[in-house]
């Protein structure tokens, strides 16, 4: 058991806060590659988005869809890793508190 | 084709009223359970993660989203699935940036995660100010929708049209609070996920069940263009704005952070934002079918005549596929989207007003149980009586540019500071002060002599502020003020609170 005072100067809880920032900014990265590089993609290069993929069908309608899903993959990425291990860390050092 | 819209049907009327019952016997369930602040403001924080899902999403698909992408892709095509996929990737930004210290450090409203270690009554009065702010401007948007939609789909008149949203949209407030409106919200989003489905489906079953078949009848009436991105992204620096607004204006949407008092822990509210962003994404993948579906089967010019910004086009869908039955069902759905969003706001201006203004900065967190919630009922028929009368004083502004500007101001007011706040030990009262004024004043002005004002608005030949969006320089201004002003000075006491605040950002301890 630690105080509270101990739990705040100890190494675990550091490397907690500092492992939650890094799951958080590289899920950020890949959001910003994601959409910014679709939005992009459209400003600079039309010609590619309106490349047929079918009879008519063009390539941007299943990348605006993929845009979609991908942002919610990346958010169940999270959910997952949160609920999971993360949470299991969260409640060992909770409990460790006095 | 003859429509009935506009002309008061037995079925609108009807769902209309089944849907506007069923939402009070919900108020009048829940007026008994609405006794505290905390079930007042938070539903007494028993909401489970999938019932905040459905509310956040309810609170999220307003009818801009509902009608106005529908509308867009019918008359614009592709163009329209780009603000589609604008409006979703805020929900993962959110969850990864602000979810748990947003859920562990706050009570009833963000400004008490900006305000939690710093000098309150500066923080307060200045997060209202961004706070109420964001959500006159979106209400506005909202009510001027409603009253034009109101007066289409049923031939009553704009002004009674405000009255009657204001008039039931406060009873749920003022007698249900946080309980009534998270339930308002999960029967409106079920309801506007079903006839979503429903007009997508049909529109598919017309076209054998393949979408390729639906996107070979559009490039044949309307030619390949309406399939490929046309002008709405040019200016790659005006589209990574108007990008910057979408994602983080969410992040700074009062009545969605307000949700996350609702539930009982930071796990239940990841959960809930995984639920929203699916419920999400889904509404905006199969909206641009209903769209295009619209622009085939209804016709661009029977759609423009009704309307002009397209924002019928669902409805008359409706009624082409499914009959007056049907039409009046999706207006009906369209009513209840718009009363609940409003009640959503309404809930957060209110407890701007009552939380930050009344008890934390007037009585210096010293009023009483009995005191607060009758203050927060107040300023619920203050902020009704308020949104009725913008709505009829903004009444024919353009609707699109009002949500805009309220993004613009939620990502530069609103979300650097909340942000700071959280991640960063040096932050001080006078950089979120300032961060937050310069951001909302910034975007404001910006917003006026930009291309959509300055030109569009006000008639004059060229724009002094080149970008239709203002995010990405009043966003950025508002984080390089809140970090200049906070290095100029230190305040320790809030560096200490920071470092002891940790064991309740990190891991809930001590969170309410």
């Amino acid at each position: 058991m630690k105080s509270a005072r101990d739990m705040l100067a100890s190494k675990e809880l550091k490397d907690l806060i500092r492992r939650k920032w890094m799951v958080s900014v590289i899920l950020t990265v890949c959001l910003f590659v994601v959409y910014y590089g679709y939005i992009l993609l459209i400003a600079v290069d039309k010609t590619f988005l309106a490349r047929k993929i079918g009879a008519h069908t063009t390539l941007g309608i299943p990348l605006g869809v993929a845009v979609i899903v991908l942002s919610w993959v990346l958010t169940a990425v999270y959910v997952l890793w949160a609920n999971g291990s993360h949470d299991e860390a969260v409640k060992s050092l909770k409990d460790q508190v006095r | 084709m003859r429509t009935s819209l506009g002309t008061p049907t037995a079925s609108a009327i009807l769902f209309f009223f089944l849907i506007v019952a069923l939402t009070l016997a919900i108020t009048y369930w829940a007026a008994k359970r609405t006794r505290s602040t905390r079930e007042f403001y938070a539903a007494g924080r028993s909401v489970s993660a999938l019932q905040n899902g459905l509310a956040l999403a309810g609170d999220y698909m307003s009818a801009a989203s509902f009608l106005g992408i529908a509308g867009l892709v019918a008359l614009k095509g592709y163009d329209g699935m780009i603000y589609a996929t604008g409006w979703l990737v805020g929900w993962p930004a959110l969850m990864f940036l602000i979810a748990e210290p947003l859920r562990n450090l706050g009570k009833y409203t963000f400004a008490d995660v900006v305000a939690f270690r710093l000098r309150q009554t500066p923080v307060r009065i200045a997060s209202a100010i961004g706070g109420i702010l964001t959500v006159l401007l979106y209400t506005i948007a909202q009510m001027v929708g409603a009253g034009n939609l109101i007066k289409l789909m049923f031939g009553i008149p704009y002004e009674a049209a405000e009255i009657i949203v204001g008039v039931v949209m406060l009873a749920y407030v003022l007698f249900g609070g946080m309980i009534a409106t998270t339930w308002v919200q999960i029967v409106k989003a079920i309801l506007l996920l079903c006839g979503a489905t429903l007009l997508t489906l049909l529109v598919l079953a017309r076209f054998g069940w393949s979408p390729g078949a639906l996107y070979s009848a559009v490039s044949g009436q309307f030619g390949q263009e309406a399939l490929e991105p046309g002008g709405l992204v040019d200016n790659p620096l005006d589209a990574v704005s108007l990008g910057l607004a979408l994602m983080f204006g969410l992040l700074g949407l009062p009545h969605i952070l307000m949700r996350f008092y609702t539930v009982p822990d930071a796990r239940a509210a990841r959960k809930s934002v995984l639920y929203a962003t699916g419920l999400i994404g889904y509404f905006y993948i199969i909206i641009p079918i209903v769209g295009f579906g619209a622009s085939v089967l209804v016709g661009r010019e029977v759609v423009t005549g009704i309307d002009k910004g397209g924002n019928m086009a669902a409805p008359l869908l409706a009624e082409a596929l499914g009959g007056t039955l049907f039409l009046g069902f999706i207006a009906a759905v369209a009513f209840a989207t718009i009363l609940a969003v409003v009640a959503g706001l309404t809930l957060a201006g209110a407890s701007a007003l009552s939380h930050d203004i009344f008890v934390s900065v007037v009585k210096h967190g010293q009023a009483t149980e009995h005191e607060q919630v009758r203050v927060a009922r107040l300023s619920t028929v203050v902020f009704g009586i308020l949104a009725v009368l913008l709505g009829v004083l903004f009444k024919g502004q353009n609707v699109a540019f009002m949500v805009g500007l309220a993004f613009a101001v939620a990502c530069s007011a609103n979300f650097p500071a909340l942000l700071m706040s959280i991640v960063w030990k040096r932050f001080t009262t006078a950089g979120a002060v300032g961060s937050i004024l310069t951001g909302a004043f910034l975007s404001v002005f910006l917003i006026v002599i930009s291309p959509t004002v300055w030109v569009e608005i006000l008639g004059r030949e060229t724009a002094l502020f080149p970008l239709k969006n203002p995010a990405i320089v009043s966003m950025t201004a508002a984080f390089l003020v809140g970090i200049l002003v906070s290095l100029f000075g230190r305040e320790t006491e809030a560096e200490t609170k920071f470092e002891d605040e940790k064991l309740r950002t990190y891991l809930g301890i001590g969170a309410e």
